[in-house]
């Protein structure tokens, strides 16, 4: 590839590749273009197999100079995958098999006539929509600034990037002072996306303060709730995004190299930052004097081993350099002392993917979207109980309600909400009287949760809140790193507390003391993570008291979920006496006569496996 | 020392030799071996420590304190459950247990055929087919604990096939 080597060049070129990206969209170069969404959960139901099938019916027909198909990065609407889109009709194609390929190829790409039975279908009308932007789902998001480019361009071809308007915002950036950069984050009101929400042009500032030969700029990827993948997600779908992200930052604060921090299970994020690295490299986008300018820059990658802790700062920062990753007592804080003792400011890929947009469109477009305290976009995995499970980037104060119902399309099997758990093992619950609160750092903090990264978890109504906190507590326990003892000894025996009540030995005295616990850990921990650690048991507590009373004193599970709290009964009114149950079970616990008497289930040999429960074909089996 | 194998070390010298220039390279370096190998035990970390001057306490404390780290090997196919929050409310903790069971191991261990290791993990990503479940690096969608046995039985009759 030539080398881009002033303002002038990268316009130009931009202006080049902007041309091929609107000939794919619009067909002007009379072809047509398949996509494929190549994001994890379209990956592991065959979507690689899909596009290689269409590559080669593209060679078989020969027409190469007519079609061409593709890989891009996630249409988030995961529950629908695979997605396949035709351009430039924009047709798009759900829950797609590798053995629908050749109907969609012959009837629709190359004799124009759609396949009816693969499109969406609205619930509420019955009827089949054609169209991405027509789908509720994609209707009250605002996908074009930290997922920008994710169902569009392809993440491994740097020139799709750069048609989609990449580097614009560095050439931008490089015109202005680095104080001026600044002003203009602090401007925008972007906050971190990682969890906490400190002001992200706050941080670049202090870093900036800072006098040294050398500073470092970290992205953070090592994304560790269980249950949200955003920043997969972002790295999958537009690579160059993140790194023009960094670079500005790096520019502003006046580091020279930047590290992304990616966990090791997402081989498919780093292998697209490799070859996105790989290609800047190539065309000086990356290097010495970037764009003529002063600016050099260099990406190194880093990749995590299995550790939540290192999602915190400090942590990481002991990661990188070799060591256990256990967080360091601050101040110094980073932006002081950072990264083998030097000034360094550690952005979450998410807030980095929103720097761009910025720069490009100027602070005060940005601050036009969201809410008073939090501005710009939120990216959240939703998941759990909810008919729309995926990845949803919404404009700051929408509110729950929102996200659940009209983008998530309510609960499945016609089961009622019981709770959304946002911000992961450091959030909380919240219920159905929190469901008209806008979604801002400041409001779900007042009521017991928190943003977080992006996880929100949908429970109904079979859902225990009580084995929701166990779960949690569990998480913290395996992932403590045990460097301080609220942390490491407290949420221990918070978690012995948990078990006792869900085994039925819960007394009152316990509920007290594990409230006493959690604020001793929350006060007295170390890092973010013992100190958001009591959260998911708190926040549970606050709402769904009576379902921690109904454990300890009446020793029942109302969602049926603890086993120990739970007995399986047989109607002797409704069995038929055929035997099946007593087959089934696994423990010989079910006797009677076949035909003759209904059948009993001994509580004491019963080990509670449901077995009986599922292989009933009468509904005489009941849990209580 | 001893117990390396001289192939095994000079493979591990290159791997040292390839992060040279880095400032801190132990995460670098344990990362390699343990894809190449699949675990790291200590005589490797002695060597290690021979080769970068880096106290084999401190590579031990490494070691132990990242999950993807093994002290010991894997089984042949290694059974990854997601725990992560959306695989847990749809019911993955009984999947785990059907695995448990119907093995006769627990998450972290190895059957003694060494053909299964039972893993939990967290969060694959992939929340919109919980629970997942996920076996040398092959999903499995929406696994029930009813499909658990079947899933056991395919890797099963397939090293059956192999060894004949």
């Amino acid at each position: 590839m030539i080398k881009i080597k002033n303002s002038d060049e990268l316009i130009a070129k931009v202006r080049t590749c902007a041309t091929c990206l609107e000939n794919k969209i619009h067909g002007t170069d009379g072809k047509k273009a398949i996509v494929v969404c190549g994001g994890t959960g379209c990956l592991s139901s065959d979507s690689a197999e899909i596009l290689n099938r269409f590559q080669a019916l593209i060679n078989e027909k020969g027409v190469e100079d007519k079609v061409t198909a593709n890989v891009v990065g996630c249409f988030g609407f995961c529950s629908q995958g695979p997605f396949v889109k035709i351009f430039p009709e924009e047709t798009l194609y759900t829950k797609v098999k590798v053995s629908d390929c050749d109907e969609i190829f012959n009837k629709d790409v190359l004799g124009g006539e759609i396949v009816d039975r693969l499109l969406f279908i609205d619930p509420l009308s019955k009827e089949r929509v054609k169209k991405q932007s027509e789908i509720n789902f994609y209707r009250l998001q605002k996908r074009d600034i930290a997922l920008r480019g994710n169902d569009l361009i392809n993440p491994e071809n740097i020139e799709e990037a750069l048609g989609d308007g990449s580097f614009l915002a560095l050439n931008k950036a490089l015109h202005m002072t680095r104080q001026e950069v600044i002003d203009e984050i602090l401007k925008s009101g972007l906050r971190g996306r990682g969890g906490a929400g400190f002001p992200t042009g706050r941080k670049w500032q202090f870093a900036y303060n800072v006098d040294s030969d050398e500073k470092y700029m970290i992205c953070n990827g090592d994304e560790g709730d269980p249950g949200a993948f955003m920043d997969r997600s972002i790295i999958e779908g537009n690579p160059i995004n993140v790194i023009e992200g960094m670079m500005i930052a790096g520019y502003a604060i006046g580091a020279k190299n930047g590290y992304f921090y990616i966990r090791a299970e997402y081989p498919v994020a780093v292998e697209r930052l490799k070859i996105a690295i790989r290609q800047c490299e190539e065309l000086g986008l990356l290097g010495d004097h970037i764009l003529g300018t002063d600016f050099s820059f260099r990406c190194h990658i880093r990749l995590g081993a299995g550790a939540f802790v290192c999602g915190e700062e400090t942590a990481l920062l002991n990661s990188i350099e070799g060591k256990r990753g256990m967080p360091r007592p601050r101040p110094p804080f980073p932006a002081v002392k950072g990264l083998w003792g030097k000034p360094s400011v550690i952005n979450n890929v998410e807030t980095l993917a929103n720097v761009p947009y910025i720069i490009r469109e100027g602070a005060d477009h940005y601050a036009a979207i969201g809410t008073e305290d939090s501005k710009g976009t939120k990216v959240f995995a939703l998941g759990g109980k909810v008919n729309n499970v995926g990845l949803v980037e919404v404009p700051m104060g929408t509110t729950l309600r929102q996200l659940i119902y009209d983008i998530g399309d309510g609960i499945p099997n016609g089961k009622k909400f019981k709770a959304i758990q946002t911000g992961g093992p450091s959030g909380g619950c919240l219920t159905e009287k929190d469901l008209d609160t806008p979604i801002d750092y400041g409001s779900l903090i007042a009521r017991g949760s928190m943003m977080g990264s992006g996880g929100a978890i949908v429970m109904d109504e079979d859902n225990c809140m009580v084995d929701v906190a166990k779960f949690y507590m569990t998480f913290i326990c395996d992932e403590s790193c045990g460097k301080c003892s609220p942390c490491r000894i407290g949420t221990k025996r918070c978690l012995e507390i948990l078990e006792k009540i869900t085994s039925g030995q819960g007394t009152m005295e316990d509920l007290h003391e594990l409230k006493e616990l959690a604020n001793v850990i929350r006060t007295n921990s170390l890092c973010g993570l013992g100190q958001t650690a009591p959260n998911p048991i708190l926040s549970t507590l606050a709402s769904f008291e009576d379902e921690y009373i109904a454990h300890v004193v009446d020793k029942k599970c109302p969602a049926h979920v603890c086993k120990s709290l739970m007995q399986y009964y047989i109607k002797p009114e409704a069995c038929r006496k055929c035997s099946l149950c007593s087959r089934s079970c696994p423990v010989n616990a079910i006797s009677g006569v076949v035909g003759k008497e209904p059948y009993v289930i001994d509580q004491v040999k019963c080990i509670k496996c449901g077995t009986c429960l599922n292989s009933c074909r009468f509904g005489a089996i009941i849990r209580k | 020392m001893a117990h390396l194998q001289m192939s095994a070390a000079k493979q591990i010298a290159e791997i040292v030799e390839r992060y040279k220039n880095e400032k801190t390279p132990l995460m670098l370096i344990l990362s390699d071996v343990q894809k190449e190998y699949g675990y790291i035990p200590l005589e490797v970390q002695e060597f290690i420590s021979d080769l970068t001057g880096i106290p084999v306490s401190e590579i031990y404390g490494v070691v132990t304190f990242y999950s993807f780290f093994s002290l010991t090997p894997k089984g042949k196919y290694v059974i990854g459950v997601c725990l992560g929050t959306a695989c847990y409310v749809k019911g993955s903790q009984l999947v785990v247990d059907k695995f448990s069971e119907l093995l006769g191991i627990k998450p972290g261990q190895t059957t003694d055929d060494g053909l299964f290791t039972l893993d939990v993990l967290r969060c694959v990503g992939a929340c919109a087919i919980a629970p997942a479940v996920t076996i040398n690096g092959k999903v499995y969608p929406m696994v029930s604990t009813d499909k658990v046995a079947g899933i056991i039985q395919e890797y099963r009759t397939k090293e059956a096939n192999s060894n004949d």
